[in-house]
């Protein structure tokens, strides 16, 4: 008798777990769809790496494209700036980094880093401030040619975004 | 019930500190868990759930379009495209939205018909009924809205034409229209105020909603045997037995809105709805969604002038009074005996007044031209001598069969009959 | 019981009468008899042919896009799954071939990227009434969802259980194949093209079609009219509803787990019922 209900019981207590599993998955699969649909769609998604020709900027020029909404600097260096940066010894950098780690091997007179102050994300201006790299306009940081910050108040360098070249004139960001 | 007995304790300090100030708890368990509802009800009393699930469906796939949404006359339609072809899932979503309208009337058809044959309307819920006729009536509305707002070929000449129905009234007619486009035909000013308010009725029928379900709970649901609920053997309580039983059924009914959504999510629209709207080119036909058709199907049969009033303003009058004489239903059919199934000569005219309503949908589709005019003539005569004679003469000469003594005894009755 | 089933065979018979109303009238402007074709893409179980669409598209492109756009279609969707699936690198190479007009760009436009939507063919529609007789070559994205047949009564019942949708590939096929020499006594306009399926069988696009015009590079495919006509009338199938095969395949889970779960949750009300006689 008492195994006969037992059985009972754990037979009513697997269904009521079984369609209460069921039900938490059938919650769960409407419930991606609705969240999902605030990611990014696919025609941004679709923008979201951009191939840029270099041929066209002239050395010791910038150029600012859009990705992903945000400014990008491409900047096309001297030999003087790249001599400048690679000068410059890493105990006087407020975020060190060397040179050589933000831009491609074989690739040393291209910098392309994100336009925005890391401080507060106003755009800096190019060729300006003491270190012959970038000033922020908004609240003083400067940034040297290779845009690490030198003084202000931002934190850390510019960002680089991910990009490699994919031919010697054109580069993939993102 | 009204009167019946709380059985809730709180069962620590905290709930009982929360019940003197808020007795949301007690509420709940008074109203959702333990409501006493009759035990005889069937399946067709379930389609209340899946309409409060519909209502649900409806505002959550809603508010997500709106976020991929550009109510202007020149982005809209581009903006539903890129919802359905970029957004992640955005066809789905798109797609739930637009067949759920016609999921949410075909179940609201069915709750109505339901109330009908049952007799639901009577006395002691006749304020339940008119707030429900209250509801049918904003659905009716926000759905219109709603399918502007895709700013396809229909969703402008369906705007074009409905708003046209208010200039049929004399002399304030014409400023009213003026007013509700916002301009002289329909235009941005007409979308960008119909996107608002569709988005607006929603929540008033939620609320309309909250008060139908009180109502409903004052004197208690309805029943298939009619008789009123006696003692505690008559009734069970909604948890876990409808709760259980509305979820099954919320489940079933998913199942065809879920093959309309993922394997014919046009085929409930219109094709002239895939082209942009254009002020300058008319569709061949006009139709309205399916679920308006009786309605449109009646406004269009009067196509004679009766005294001063013409035959537009005669189509208008017809259409609203299909509608305003629901209201007057509990008043109009004076049978004590509320069940259908009692009821040997309403049956035939019941199931006649069902079969003329799809008639009516029918002739709503075809064009207004020769028999068909005739015969939507007939169909709108027996939709109203319906109500107003047939209903109140039977009241007066029927013998309805012997009722039940009481609910338990009709569920007994039933079981005997199945074994037999 | 009996009262009961008559009350649901009226209520399904309401619904789907109601149901099918609509569109038996809405596809009612081709009264013209419509031949239905035998879709890979039509059904449930229905997928797009990947190598039909390519060579739809290769119609597309050699007869159509002179004068139609491509409006909703980005070259990026050409090499999505579902679709015709070219390679990421034909699709840049083939967006590059094309001009595209960026008011951001030097000199206001540059070369195409995948991203970009597919150009149109006159750079507004007074320009391309002016270059075709007065008459709008409308855009193509569309037209597959935006056109369909008259199915006689019953047949069009059928069609919300078979998930037969296929009504503007059908009206596509059938309107490119029917372009015939005008009956006698049949005087058609300069400018106008007689063909039996579009109504009132005056047309103002020319034949786009013609028996070997394009050349499928040995396929093997028959290169006639009706193959032409069927290829990119499933290509613009697929423009119209380049996701259909992914909600496809979400559609058999849904109802799949849906069954299942109304047969646990039939059990579990079940289970609950039996103590309440």
């Amino acid at each position: 008798m008492a195994t006969a209900s037992e059985t009972k019981a754990t037979r009513r207590d697997f269904l009521y777990i079984a369609t209460g599993a069921a039900g938490a998955v059938g919650l769960a699969g409407i419930a991606w769809p609705l969240i999902d649909q605030l990611n990014p769609d696919a025609s941004v998604l679709a923008l979201a790496s951009i191939q840029f020709d270099l041929s066209p900027v002239a050395e010791g020029s910038t150029v600012t494209i859009l990705w992903r909404g945000l400014p990008v600097f491409v900047r096309h260096r001297t030999p003087e700036e790249i001599e400048e940066a690679r000068a410059t010894p890493l105990a006087d950098l407020k975020d060190p980094e060397t040179d050589e780690d933000r831009v491609k091997e074989g690739h040393a007179e291209w910098l392309i880093m994100i336009a925005n102050c890391t401080h507060l994300g106003c755009v800096p201006v190019g060729e300006a401030g003491a270190f012959d790299g970038w000033f922020c306009p908004c609240h003083g940081s400067v940034y040297d040619t290779s845009g690490r910050i030198r003084s202000g108040p931002a934190p850390a360098n510019l960002v680089v975004p991910p990009y490699e070249f994919i031919s010697d004139t054109i580069v993939q960001i993102g | 019930m009204a009167n019946h007995a709380g059985n809730y304790t709180p069962g620590n300090g905290f709930e009982r500190w929360l019940d003197e100030r808020l007795p949301i708890v007690r509420f709940s368990k008074e109203h959702l868990m333990d409501f006493p509802t009759p035990k005889n009800l069937n399946y067709w009393w379930t389609f209340g759930g899946i309409l409060a699930f519909m209502l649900v469906v409806q505002i959550v796939t809603g508010i997500i379009l709106v976020m991929h949404y550009t109510p202007n006359v020149d982005l809209a339609f581009a903006s539903v495209q890129h919802i359905q072809r970029d957004v992640n899932y955005g066809r789905i979503i798109q797609g739930t939205h637009a067949v759920g309208a016609s999921m949410f009337f075909a179940a609201v058809y069915i709750h109505i018909f339901r109330g009908l044959y049952y007799g639901s309307y009577k006395s002691p819920r006749e304020v339940l009924w008119m707030l429900g006729v209250i509801i049918f009536i904003l659905m009716m509305a926000t759905a219109f809205m709603g399918y502007v707002l895709p700013w396809g070929q229909m969703s402008f000449w369906g705007a074009t034409v409905i708003t046209g129905i208010f200039s049929a009234l004399p002399i304030i007619g014409e400023p009213i229209q003026i007013l509700l486009l916002g301009g002289f035909s329909v235009a941005n000013p007409t979308l960008n105020r119909f996107f608002s308010l569709h988005y607006l009725l929603p929540f008033i029928i939620a609320a309309v909603v909250v008060l139908h379900i009180w109502a409903l709970h004052v004197p208690g649901n309805n029943n298939p045997a009619g008789v009123s609920v006696k003692d505690n053997r008559d009734t069970l309580p909604f948890h876990p037995y409808f709760t259980m039983k509305d979820l099954f059924a919320i489940i079933v009914f998913m199942i065809p809105f879920a093959w309309f959504v993922f394997f014919a999510p046009d085929i409930l629209g219109h094709p002239d709805n895939y082209i942009p709207g254009n002020p300058q080119v008319t569709p061949e036909h006009i139709v309205p969604e399916w679920y308006l058709l009786p309605f449109y199907a009646m406004l269009r049969a009067i196509d004679f002038n009766v005294l001063f009033i013409n035959s537009k303003l005669g189509g208008v009058i017809v259409m609203g009074g299909s509608l305003l004489i629901l209201f007057v239903l509990p008043w109009l059919d004076r049978s004590k005996v509320r069940s259908g199934s009692f009821r040997p000569l309403f049956k035939p005219f019941y199931w006649l007044f069902v079969l003329n309503f799809i008639a009516l949908a029918y002739l709503g589709a075809q064009p207004a031209e020769g028999v068909y005019v005739v015969i939507a003539k007939l169909c709108t005569a027996y939709y109203f001598a319906y109500f107003l004679i047939i209903l109140p003469l039977l009241s007066r000469i029927e013998t309805p069969a012997p009722l039940p003594a009481s609910i338990s005894e009709s569920v007994l009755g039933s079981d005997k009959k199945a074994k037999a | 019981m009996t009262e009961k089933k008559t009350l649901l065979a009226a209520l399904i018979l309401t619904l789907s009468l109601a149901l099918a109303s609509a569109p038996a009238v809405a596809a009612g402007e081709e009264p013209a008899h419509a031949e239905q074709q035998d879709w890979t893409f039509a059904g449930v179980f229905g997928t797009y042919d990947r190598n039909q669409l390519r060579r739809g598209f290769q119609i597309f492109q050699q007869s159509c896009s002179s004068c139609h756009g491509l409006e909703y279609i980005a070259f990026r969707n050409l090499s999505e799954p579902g679709g015709p699936q070219y390679s990421e690198e034909q699709v840049r190479a083939l967006a590059e071939q094309y001009t595209i007009a960026d008011p951001d760009a030097e000199g206001g436009e540059r070369e195409g990227i995948p991203a970009d939507r597919w150009p149109d063919p006159f750079p507004s529609d007074q320009i391309a009434r002016d270059a075709n007789g007065g008459a709008l070559p409308p855009d193509l994205s569309l037209m597959a969802k935006a056109r369909s047949i008259h199915l006689e009564f019953p047949w069009w019942i059928f069609t919300y259980f078979t998930a037969y949708q296929e009504g503007g590939a059908d009206y596509i096929y059938n309107l490119l194949v029917n372009y015939h020499e005008a009956p006698e006594g049949v005087e058609m306009q300069p400018g106008q093209y007689y063909n039996s399926f579009f109504s009132g069988h005056s047309i103002a696009m020319p034949p786009p079609l013609a028996d070997g015009m394009i050349d499928y590079e040995g396929e093997g495919t028959p290169e006639t009219v009706e193959q032409y006509a069927r290829d990119v009338a499933a290509f613009l199938q697929w423009t119209a509803d380049p996701h259909m095969v992914h909600r496809k395949e979400l559609g058999f889970r849904v109802i799949l787990f849906l069954i299942g779960f109304a047969v646990l949750m039939y059990l579990v009300k079940r289970r609950i019922w039996r103590d309440a006689h």
